[in-house]
């Protein structure tokens, strides 16, 4: 029989505590005065960390800006933030300690999905507004009032986010006529790869492959291999950056050719992403939210990424990503309380529903269910990147908008053929 | 799907390349929890680890990550020395190593990926190397050099440590310190010090693994936990303390795993693979290789 004696519990003991201790952000930030509290559980560490830091810094330099603005409605503004660990079960508990111990004034989310569904109870439970980040069609169960997203996915984000890819698809000469559709065993993976699938009727392709795999996928040449066999028009994947890495490898090295390849990857969008992969990426098409193409020029982007870039250390060197779109998220909070001119959950709603705001990514209106009215998702062919700099991808031409049209500013080249 | 000699020749292959990459990430395993019934469940995060300071002594000096992972063996061994130390004295000793010590591992795996993701910063880690993305094709049948690597090495490191173990007094001891540490007292041997340089060879062997994982992936802090449950079903199966029975398990996992993933689909192979480790476990509860 194990014997549990007092000092080895303690010395387990201590191990623990010291892994849950570390594993905890910075405390919430001090309070002096009566600053207006702005709460959200951040994933600073755990696997989507990289993404939840960049979104952090954004959030901070809004947070210095207002305040050397003179603060919001006159008063200071203190961000109040918690790690989530990337750990959605770790959300209800910080949600609730940011509403009833720290009583913020205003909620946002953490990042993604997996940091917004667990909060999404509470929230409506304490009728607050909660403006939530890249949250892949959450309110689409949930119909909450108050709930305003900052993904430009659109009111069908499920069906909008393959849009793009099957327009483009579509100009083509020949024109396509079978996809193999490949997505990690995952909720918004899940969601857009069904959403594909439910606009394909539109454009008359036949499914010739349609596989998930698990998150635990170390070696992704049987699936590259399995569906260069099926010998698809259009191959189009929903993954994220790890699997999205060894895809890309895996479609080089097998030498995979198709008229289109890409769609659903995330990682491409991160700088770190693309400084690894670089010419592998060359013609393949992929969704994207911002980049440095002239016709994406918005009022104060440049302002934000120059500020942002210095203080990237560790985190994505660009920064296209997240941080625009986490810094939209406070110029709405920032515009919507200016004019509403207090702190009232439901007369903010109100207005936000009823508005349009000027943000670093263009204008935003939000729909009744709090999505962008207006799916705005980007579709992106890398081109001409030579080696793996970093420097080239600030520059535009490498990242041509194939879609949306008001926004292209170059044209597909196609077929897709892997250099071995 | 028409079947298509080529393609379930390359599921084979690839299978064989990527178990070579799971048996040097099990060896480590083999010994640890397989001879010196170690539960070390911060296995994989220690692969990790080692995966991480060969990326920082790449950065560093710019050296060819495999060489990199050579020069930092000795660190490895050394640090598996102390670990063993530690937890000899604050469980083993008292008899409490069971669950306990299970939890100790886990308070190391926090504690290492936690002062890895502050260190690093939680982004993906890579190293470019010339042969990154070189394929050797022969005929119809794919052979990326990055995968062939982790390979070469894992035959080379595993038969050096199996070679010790069968050849010489002191690996034979090692070999035999599970089984009957008095036996070993009797012909005048400390089993502590058998056992510390045991969990250093673990270790060491972890560290390979880990510059091996480099050249196959990009390793964020947390990379450890795709290999958790993969490295305990594979030395489980190869037998538990065989290095030979763990080698022809992973390339059996390895081979399961591919050939489903291509002709069943990718979220089909950890059920079959699994579902094999379930079996055996079933009828052959010694493992499939275990003498």
């Amino acid at each position: 029989m194990m014997k549990f004696t007092r000092r080895s519990l303690l010395a387990t003991g201590s191990a623990m505590v010291l892994a849950a201790g570390l594993g905890l952000s910075a405390p919430a930030l001090a309070q002096s005065g009566e600053p207006i509290k702005i709460g959200f559980s951040m994933a600073l560490t755990g696997g989507l960390a990289s993404n939840g830091k960049a979104a952090l810094a954004a959030m901070q330099i809004w947070e210095e800006e207002i305040n050397g603005r003179g603060g919001l409605i006159g008063r200071p503004v203190k961000l109040v933030y918690y790690d989530d660990q990337s750990n959605g079960a770790t959300v209800p508990g910080i949600v609730t300690k940011l509403i009833d111990v720290d009583k913020v004034d205003l909620l946002l989310s953490g990042y993604s999905t997996a940091a917004i569904a667990p909060a999404m109870p509470i929230v409506i439970q304490k009728k607050m507004v909660f403006l939530t980040l890249l949250g892949f069609n959450m309110n689409s169960e949930f119909k909450y009032d108050r709930y305003f997203s900052m993904i430009p996915a659109g009111s069908d984000a499920n069906r909008d986010f393959s849009k793009g890819f099957l327009e483009v698809a579509a100009t083509m000469d020949p024109k396509p006529k079978s996809i193999a559709v490949v997505n990690l065993d995952a909720e918004f993976p899940k969601r857009a790869s069904d959403g594909l699938k439910d606009n394909l009727k539109k454009y008359d392709l036949k499914v010739v492959y349609d596989q998930s795999y698990p998150p635990t996928t170390v070696d992704f040449l049987p699936i590259i291999r399995a569906v260069a066999a099926a010998k698809p028009d259009l191959v189009y994947f929903v993954s994220y950056p790890v699997d999205s890495a060894g895809l890309i490898r895996a479609i080089r090295e097998v030498g995979l050719k198709a008229m289109m390849v890409g769609g659903g990857m995330v990682g491409p969008q991160i700088g770190s992403f693309k400084t690894m992969m670089g010419p592998a990426m060359n013609n393949m098409v992929i969704w994207d939210t911002y980049v440095p193409e002239k016709t994406l020029n918005f009022p104060g982007i440049q302002e934000l990424l120059a500020k942002y870039q210095p203080r990237s250390q560790g985190l994505d060197p660009l920064g296209f990503y997240v941080p625009p779109l986490a810094y939209a998220n406070m110029q709405i909070l920032e515009q919507a309380v200016t004019k509403v001119g207090k702190i009232d959950q439901g007369a903010l709603a109100e207005y936000m529903h009823a508005n349009t705001f000027s943000t670093v990514l263009g204008d935003v209106k939000f729909d009744k269910m709090g999505e962008w009215s207006q799916e705005r998702l980007l579709l992106v062919q890398y081109q001409n990147i030579n080696g793996n700099g970093l420097e080239q991808f600030k520059q535009p031409g490498t990242q041509a908008i194939l879609y949306p049209p008001q926004y292209k500013s170059g044209n597909l080249v196609y077929p897709f053929e892997a250099k071995r | 799907m028409v079947f298509d000699p080529g393609l379930l020749l390359n599921a084979i292959v690839s299978g064989l390349l990527l178990g070579g990459f799971y048996a040097l990430a099990t060896s480590g395993l083999t010994i640890a929890f397989g001879m010196l019934d170690v539960v070390n469940i911060a296995h994989p995060t220690f692969i990790v680890l080692g995966a991480f300071a060969t990326f920082a002594l790449n950065q560093a000096t710019g050296l060819d990550p495999i060489l990199c992972c050579l020069i930092l063996l000795p660190v490895f061994f050394l640090l598996g020395r102390g670990f063993y130390d530690v937890y000899y004295r604050f469980f083993e000793r008292r008899g409490d190593a069971a669950i306990q010590g299970l939890a100790f591992f886990f308070g190391v795996m926090f504690v290492v990926e936690v002062s890895l993701s502050l260190i690093f910063g939680p982004n993906h880690q890579h190293v470019e190397t010339p042969y990154a993305w070189t394929n050797l094709g022969i005929g119809p049948v794919d052979l990326p050099v990055r995968m062939l690597i982790p390979c070469a090495m894992a035959a080379v490191g595993i038969g050096a440590v199996t070679l010790f173990f069968r050849t010489t007094f002191i690996g034979r001891a090692v070999a035999a310190v599970g089984q009957d540490e008095g036996a070993l007292r009797l012909v005048a041997i400390d089993p502590l010090k058998i056992k510390r340089l045991a969990f250093g060879l673990s270790l060491l062997l972890a560290a390979l693994a880990g510059g091996a994982l480099l050249v196959v992936q990009p390793v964020d802090p947390w990379a450890g936990h795709t290999f958790i449950g993969r490295v305990f079903a594979i030395c489980i199966l190869g037998g538990l303390a065989s290095m030979r029975g763990s080698w022809m398990a992973a390339l059996l996992f390895g081979v399961i795993e591919n050939v489903t993933a291509t002709y069943l689909g990718p979220s089909w192979s950890p059920a079959v693979a699994f579902g094999l480790l379930l079996l055996t476990l079933a009828v052959r509860p010694q493992g499939l290789f275990a003498r």
